[in-house]
């Protein structure tokens, strides 16, 4: 069931005609089940081991905080009271439901069997923590990957459908069926609610990863849309991989995921212009970059690559924290950054990659090098429609000075890219090259 | 809870044998199934040519076809069903299934309840 009036970020605000201390009690229940809602439907559903009976119960107990709140202060331990509230409520439901309650019983059996103990309180907050389950359930590989990042948005970061459908650019009425059906597979083909043993986690724990990960690039380079970047997503992928990386200390991938995202979410003030226009790396005034983030970033990178084998996420770290930490361009440890990309690509070798690789073998022995080996992956099917492909390619002919190649390379970019501010980026580049003449105009799509 | 392990043979060679798997690897398996206390039923279907197909039509006659003959390269070969307490246990049991290598696949499917 999906009931979008009052949950996550959903809260009603209090009205004009509510008192100061009413809408100053709304706040507090909005903020305090904003952070606690994870928490509080994995406990839920840890308990019972029903999502849609979880979802109903949070909801109804966030609406008795809304009563009763207002007038009675908000509890010293929010969290546990919605807790118990909630649960209360979801006994008197199965009190109600006789046979809902034998078929319970039944699950809860087989899942006490399944696992026997339960995971020990969160000394930090004051419900026990049972958010790690659920993002390995939201991550399961028997579910489509968009449908785990839907519901890893919608469960684990609190926003409600109609926002994941926002986020996710799928109308609403998509998204509402399509969380719909991932939670009926859930329940029906019974997808457990557990953490993967430590046999199973180099299997699992990168399904996780990819899900935050994926959230955090549609975030930073949006694949359609009049903006460049959707800072909300970004920021919510690194909250939630704040989350993680508090739930499993010990993964050094999540600290290298953790890392790479805010050393790339560190240049984000600098990386648009005043209009929204793409600011490129080479161009970007470094003194707007986030240095507390890029920090941060350079000493997760560090405890990714320490202590074992790398794993791409803790590589990907790294090179970020060479550019984050680099004055400018030239002064870039482009040979540095070259070693790392040959390692990802032993780790996990894609044609994206040796694109990257490509553009930092130019930067390290001049745009020749560099073209010879972006013309190597001319055929890569991978390629085709990715238009940072004919970008790069048109950048460096340009700096050999083969200008008309350029403008060829620079168009069809044009013509594929997805964003307005990299259009007109584009757009720009080409024109440097072939000033445009009356009724001339660039961009294809608009003739 | 019951799932059914749908076996889709892949590549046949000319006696009907998969390629990738032996019946020793069979007989290990069934032992494997049957001694984890999770065996329901499951059986190993005779080769596609055997099949024979009935539809009967809106005015209740029927016809009788030879076939279905497959048209994609897998063929449902056989079947488990087992009874296991979530779908990773289920997936475990799939993945152990000689009929999940090579360019053979297992589907598992839940069994739907009815009632409680």
């Amino acid at each position: 069931m999906e009931d979008e009036g009052v949950t996550g970020r959903g809260i009603p605000v209090a009205s004009a005609r509510q008192s100061p201390a009413h809408a100053s009690a709304c706040a507090s229940v909005e903020s305090v089940f904003r952070e606690e809602r994870g928490r509080l439907l994995a406990s839920l559903v840890h308990h019972f081991s029903d999502l849609d009976l979880a979802e109903d119960v949070a909801s109804e107990a966030v609406e008795a905080a809304l009563a009763h709140w207002p007038a009675e202060g908000v509890p010293a331990r929010p969290g546990a009271w919605l807790l118990t509230t909630a649960r209360r409520k979801a006994v008197d439901r199965l009190r109600r439901d006789q046979a809902y309650a034998a078929r319970l019983a039944v699950l809860q059996v087989e899942a006490d069997r399944a696992a026997p103990a339960p995971p020990p309180a969160d000394a930090a907050g004051d419900l026990p923590d049972e958010r790690l389950q659920l993002f390995f359930t939201r991550a399961h590989p028997a579910l489509a990957a968009e449908d785990r990042t839907a519901l890893t948005l919608r469960c684990l970061a609190g926003l409600t459908t109609p926002e994941v459908a926002r986020a996710l650019l799928v109308p609403a009425a998509t998204m509402a069926q399509r969380i719909v059906r991932a939670k009926k597979k859930i329940r029906q083909a019974r997808i457990p609610f557990r953490v993967p043993g430590a046999d199973e986690l180099p299997e699992r724990l990168p399904g996780v990863l990819q899900v935050l990960y994926s959230i955090f690039t549609e975030g930073y380079a949006a694949s359609s849309g009049p903006q460049l970047q959707r800072i909300d997503l970004a920021e919510e992928a690194i909250r939630l991989a704040r989350i993680l990386h508090r739930l499993m200390p010990a993964a050094r991938e999540v600290d290298g995921l953790l890392g790479l995202m805010l050393l790339i979410h560190a240049r984000h003030e600098a990386r648009t212009g005043p209009d929204g226009e793409l600011v490129l790396l080479e161009d970007q005034d470094r003194s707007r970059w986030d240095h507390t983030m890029i920090k941060e970033g350079c000493r997760l990178a560090v405890s990714a690559l320490t202590g074992g084998p790398p794993g791409p996420y803790g590589v990907q770290a790294a090179i970020a924290a060479l550019h984050d930490e680099a004055a400018d361009l030239a002064t870039t440890d482009w040979p540095q950054v070259v070693a790392l990309y040959d390692v990802l690509l032993a780790l996990a070798p894609s044609p994206v990659v040796e694109l990257n690789r490509a553009v930092a073998v130019a930067m390290r022995d001049g745009p020749q090098a560099g073209l010879a080996l972006l013309d190597a992956l001319a055929g890569e099917p991978r390629l085709r429609g990715h238009h940072p492909y004919p970008a790069a390619r048109g950048d460096l002919l340009h700096r050999l000075g083969r200008l008309p190649e350029a403008a060829a390379a620079y168009q069809e970019a044009l013509d594929l890219a997805g964003t307005e501010p990299e259009r007109a980026h584009l757009r720009r580049r080409l024109h440097t090259i072939e000033p445009p003449g009356p009724g001339d105009r660039a961009d294809k799509t608009s003739t | 809870m019951k799932y059914m392990l749908l076996i889709n043979a892949g590549a046949v060679d000319e006696n009907g044998a998969a390629a990738e798997c032996s019946v020793e690897d069979w007989v290990t398996y069934d032992k494997e199934v049957k001694d984890a206390g999770i065996w329901v039923s499951g059986e190993s279907l005779a080769d596609l040519v055997t099949a024979t197909a009935v539809r009967v039509g809106q005015d209740g006659r029927r016809t009788v076809t030879d076939g279905p003959f497959a048209e994609s390269r897998e063929v449902l070969g056989g079947f488990y069903v087992i009874d296991v307490p979530d779908l990773d246990v289920a997936l475990d049991w799939a993945a152990r299934c000689p009929g999940a290598r090579g360019s053979g696949s297992v589907v598992v499917r839940p069994i739907a309840e009815f009632g409680v």
